[in-house]
C-alpha cells in the first residue's frame, strides 16, 4: 500500500511523458521565453558568486539549475526576481530582461519585479500568526486588494492549483503551522500562485520533504507548467531529470552547459557536466 | 600513583550532595526576599487595606483614614503619558536596530541604549526638571510622565530589538517574494510574529516605571487632592508612599503599608499577564 502511494504521482508523470502527452524534451527552439539573462555576474562582497552567465528561459517549461554546493545556482535564481539584493555588499553586472523588460532598470521597483516572479523556499514558511486562508491571500491583501469576494475566489482558485484545496477546504481557519511539511508548502506554493506570478521560482522546494510529499510537489510542477513558467533549483539530479524540460549544469558561478534535459543527461557535450551527473564529483 | 580502590566512592557523593546543597540554598536566597515582601506587606498593609482606602482621597493632615484613589489614578494617568512617549518611540526605535540600519550604526546605537539603562532613575528626574519644570515654573503631570517615558524607552527598545531579530529571515523572504513592500512586511509580517513578545516587553517596562518613585519627587511632585490638569502636579502611589512613610504618624505608616500592598500586587498583576502571554496557545517562534 505504501508503496503504492509513493511511487503513484511520479509514474504517472513519467508515464504521460511516454505517452507524448508531455512536450517532447528534445524539442528544441522553444516558442517564447520569459528570462533573457546576459552576461550575469554577481559579486558578494569580493566574492564572486555568478560569473559571466547567459541563458534564455523558456516559458511554459521547467527548468532546472543544477551543480554541487556553492556554485551560485540560487543566487542566480534569487537574482531573477532581485531577491539576492536582500543580502549586503552585492553587487551585479549583465542584464535581465523579463519578456523583454529589463528587471533592473531604475525605473522598476524590486516589489513589482517580485509580484511578477513568485517564489518558493526551501524551507516551507508560511506564516505563524495566521490561518491557512489568511496566508494564502496575504500577498493579495497587503498588495490592497480589499474585495472579499474577489479574494475568496482566488483563495479557492489558488488552494486548488497548488493541489491543496480538498485537504484543507473545512480547516481554512486553522493555523497554517497545523499543517504537515509538504501540506506547507503546497500552502506556500498557493500563496505565490495567489498573486498571479507569470513565473514561479523555486530554491529546492523538495529538499526538506519525504519522498510522498516530494512526488506530490513534483506532480505539481508538472502541472503548474501549463500555466506558469517555472525555475527550479535542485540538489537531486534524478528530480531534474524527472520534473525539467531543460537542465542548466552551474560549477563555480560559471554555466557550464544548458540544453535540454534528456540531451543534458544522455549525452552532455561537457566533460564536467558528464562527471557531475555520473556521480564522479560534486 | 596508586588508582583509587574502586568502591563506594563515599567522598564523590559527599561532594555531589554539598553542591547540590549549595544550589538549593541559592535558589531559595533568591526567592526569600520576594516572600519575605509579600509576607511583610501583607502583614503590615492588608489590615488598612480596605474599600475606604481605594475609594477615597487623603484624610486631612492629623484626621484618621481616607484613602489614596488620587494616588492610584494618579499613577495609572502618569503611567499613560509615559507610554505615549516610551512606547512608540522604544518600539520604533528597536524596529529601526533589528531591520535597518548598518551595523555600526547600531552597534553605537546599541551600546548608549545599554548605557541609559544603567542611569540611576533619579537623574532623569533631575533632567525633566532642568529641562521642563524649570522652563514652564511648576511641577506637572507631563514633566513626571516625560521623567517616566524616558526611561520606558531604552528598555523597550532592546526588548523590542531583540524578538524581532529573532523572527527568522524566511518570514521576511516570503512576504518580499509576493511583491510586499519593506515597510508592509515589517508591519504586517515581522512586528505581528514577534507581536507577544513586544507587548512583553512594552508591560516589563510598565511595570518597571510603575513603581518607580525618584524621577517623580521633582517632576509629578505628589499632590494631595485630585488632578485636574496634566499641567499641574499629580499625585503617584510610589510617591504617595515614599511621603506617607516618613511621616511621623501612624495611620499613615499603616497607609503607606497598603499603599506598598496596592503597588506590588499591580507589579505582580502585570507580571503573571506576561506570563500568560508569553506561553502562547501555538509553539510561535517568539
Amino acid at each position: 500500500m505504501e508503496n503504492l502511494v509513493m511511487e503513484t504521482p511520479e509514474r504517472t508523470v513519467m508515464e504521460r511523458m511516454e505517452k507524448g502527452t508531455a512536450p517532447p524534451p528534445e524539442a528544441e527552439t522553444p516558442a517564447a521565453c520569459t528570462f533573457e539573462v546576459k552576461n550575469l555576474s554577481i559579486w558578494y562582497g569580493e566574492k564572486r558568486a555568478i560569473d559571466n552567465v547567459t541563458l534564455d528561459v523558456a516559458s511554459n517549461a521547467v527548468t532546472a539549475i543544477i551543480g554541487p554546493s556553492g556554485c551560485g545556482k540560487s543566487t542566480f535564481l534569487r537574482a531573477l526576481n532581485r531577491m539576492h539584493e536582500l543580502t549586503p555588499r552585492t553587487r551585479m553586472e549583465g542584464t535581465v530582461l523579463l519578456h523583454g523588460e529589463d528587471l533592473y532598470s531604475n525605473t522598476i521597483d524590486p516589489a513589482i519585479v517580485r509580484r511578477r516572479v513568485g517564489m518558493i523556499f526551501q524551507k516551507s514558511n508560511p506564516f505563524p500568526t495566521m490561518t491557512i486562508g489568511e496566508n494564502v491571500v496575504i500577498g493579495l491583501r497587503l498588495n490592497g486588494v480589499r474585495n472579499q469576494r474577489f479574494l475568496n475566489e482566488r483563495l479557492e482558485k489558488s488552494l486548488r492549483m497548488a493541489a491543496l484545496w480538498d485537504e484543507v477546504k473545512d480547516d481554512l481557519h486553522k493555523p497554517g503551522t497545523s499543517l504537515s511539511g509538504g501540506q506547507q508548502q503546497r500552502l506556500c506554493i498557493a500563496r505565490a500562485l495567489a498573486v498571479e506570478p507569470e513565473v514561479v521560482l523555486m530554491d529546492e522546494p523538495c529538499s526538506a520533504l519525504d519522498p510522498i510529499a516530494t512526488a506530490k510537489i513534483e506532480e505539481l510542477i508538472y502541472e503548474l507548467k501549463s500555466k506558469y513558467t517555472i525555475v527550479t533549483v535542485t540538489h537531486n539530479m534524478q528530480q531534474a531529470g524527472r520534473i525539467s524540460d531543460y537542465t542548466a549544469f552551474m560549477y563555480l558561478g560559471r554555466l557550464i552547459e544548458f540544453g535540454p534535459t534528456t540531451k543534458l543527461f544522455t549525452n552532455p557535450t561537457e566533460k564536467q557536466t558528464e562527471d557531475y551527473i555520473t556521480g564522479r564529483f560534486g | 600513583m596508586k588508582p583509587r580502590r574502586s568502591g563506594n566512592h563515599t567522598w564523590r557523593k559527599i561532594k555531589s550532595a554539598l553542591a547540590s546543597a549549595i544550589a538549593f540554598i541559592s535558589a531559595v536566597l533568591v526567592i526569600a526576599p520576594l516572600g519575605l515582601v509579600f509576607f511583610h506587606l501583607v502583614v503590615n498593609g492588608a489590615s488598612s487595606l480596605n474599600w475606604d482606602f481605594l475609594t477615597k482621597l487623603p484624610a486631612p493632615v492629623g484626621a484618621v483614614g481616607g484613602g489614596m484613589v488620587n494616588a492610584i489614578v494618579g499613577s495609572l494617568e502618569l503611567l499613560a503619558l509615559a507610554g505615549a512617549i516610551g512606547i512608540p518611540v522604544g518600539v520604533l526605535g528597536g524596529v529601526y536596530l533589528a531591520e535597518y540600519g548598518s551595523a555600526r550604526i547600531n552597534s553605537i546605537l546599541r551600546f548608549l541604549a545599554d548605557v541609559l539603562n544603567g542611569v540611576p532613575s533619579i537623574t532623569w528626574g533631575v533632567v525633566v526638571y532642568g529641562l521642563v519644570v524649570l522652563r514652564f515654573k511648576g511641577f506637572s503631570a507631563y514633566a513626571g510622565g516625560l521623567a517616566l517615558g524616558l526611561i520606558m524607552i531604552p528598555l523597550i527598545l532592546r526588548t523590542t530589538e531583540e524578538v524581532i531579530l529573532l523572527v527568522p529571515n524566511g518570514y521576511r523572504e516570503a512576504a518580499l517574494a509576493l511583491g510586499v513592500s519593506r515597510w508592509k512586511t515589517i508591519v504586517h509580517i515581522v512586528m505581528k510574529t514577534a507581536s507577544k513578545g513586544i507587548i512583553t516587553g512594552i508591560l516589563i517596562a510598565l511595570a518597571r516605571v510603575g513603581g518607580e518613585t525618584a524621577p517623580l519627587l521633582f517632576t509629578a511632585f505628589g499632590n494631595r487632592f485630585w488632578n485636574h490638569s496634566l499641567s499641574q502636579p499629580i499625585a503617584a502611589l510610589p510617591l504617595q508612599i515614599f511621603t506617607y512613610a516618613i511621616s511621623p504618624y501612624d495611620d499613615w505608616h499603616r497607609q503607606a503599608w497598603a499603599g506598598a500592598l496596592v503597588l506590588v500586587t499591580g507589579v505582580f498583576c502585570v507580571n503573571v499577564l506576561v506570563r500568560i502571554l508569553t506561553r502562547g496557545r501555538t509553539a510561535s517562534v517568539v
